[in-house]
């Protein structure tokens, strides 16, 4: 639950989100899910050369399952909020 | 009506999620995900639903590396999607070649990716060759022996080599 609320309000702001198949897509954050599914827009991916079947997709629908990590601007995260969220969580749940 | 039992089973786990809301952060949670739940048709574009894709034409990644395109006509909870028309991509190096499939449900649980495909930009980049489905199938075949070659070379270099 902690991390849909913390993608929620990164929504909007530039990702690139790295697949366990090791495919990486930059793209805008569009939208995320309980299950951590993305949705980003505007995608391009990291090594177009080696994935030329991506050429058209802009818009992309990401299961949740298959993300490696999630990459951010390192100053859109407020590491003391989250650290707050995240203590909060472990004392409460 | 696919969208009519996504909305539903969307509804059914927010209320028991909500059974378990305590702390008012979670309830400023609860009520947002409320709001999104009597979501009305237009909320789609903010959702991570794949409704805005139905009936496009749109690229699927499986996890075992087919990339298969086709237009979308359902989909679940579980990314489970129907596809029409569905033809499956295959590269390799330069060359590739659609090979068409029919009617096919895919499995939520194979899906990497669901994107989709701008009709307004090309497919692939333009120096790629299409060839014929025999002849694809002998460039993976060749490709595989050469990536098995590859692997036993590797083996016998690794039991070598005690560092």
């Amino acid at each position: 639950m902690l991390f849909f609320s913390y993608f929620k309000d990164l929504v909007g702001q530039e990702v690139t989100v790295e697949l366990k198949n090791d495919l990486a897509i930059r793209g805008t954050l569009h939208s995320v899910d309980q299950y951590l599914n993305i949705k980003l827009e505007n995608t391009r991916v990291v090594d177009q050369d080696k994935y030329p079947h991506m050429l058209s997709v802009r818009n992309c629908f990401i299961r949740g399952s298959v993300v490696r990590y999630v990459q951010l601007p390192p100053d859109g995260v407020d590491v003391d909020l989250l650290h707050d969220a995240a203590r909060r969580e472990a004392r409460g749940g | 009506m696919e969208n009519l039992w996504g909305r539903f089973c969307s509804r059914a786990t927010i209320f028991s999620s909500k059974l378990d809301r305590i702390g008012s952060d979670r309830i400023r949670i609860g009520l947002e995900s409320v709001t999104m739940s009597w979501a009305g048709p237009e909320d789609i574009y903010l959702s991570t639903s794949l409704a805005s894709y139905l009936d496009r034409k749109i690229l699927v990644l499986l996890r075992d590396g087919r990339k298969l395109m086709g237009t979308l006509r359902s989909f679940d909870q579980f990314a489970n999607a129907v596809l029409e028309g569905a033809c499956e991509r295959v590269i390799v190096g330069e060359q590739y070649c659609d090979i068409p499939l029919g009617l096919y449900v895919i499995r939520g649980e194979n899906v990497v990716l669901i994107g989709e495909m701008d009709t307004e930009r090309e497919e692939l980049p333009p120096h790629m060759i299409r060839v014929s489905e025999t002849e694809i199938k002998r460039a993976q075949k060749v490709e595989r022996e050469a990536g098995e070659l590859r692997g036993t070379m590797r083996k016998r270099m690794e039991f070598l080599d005690f560092d």
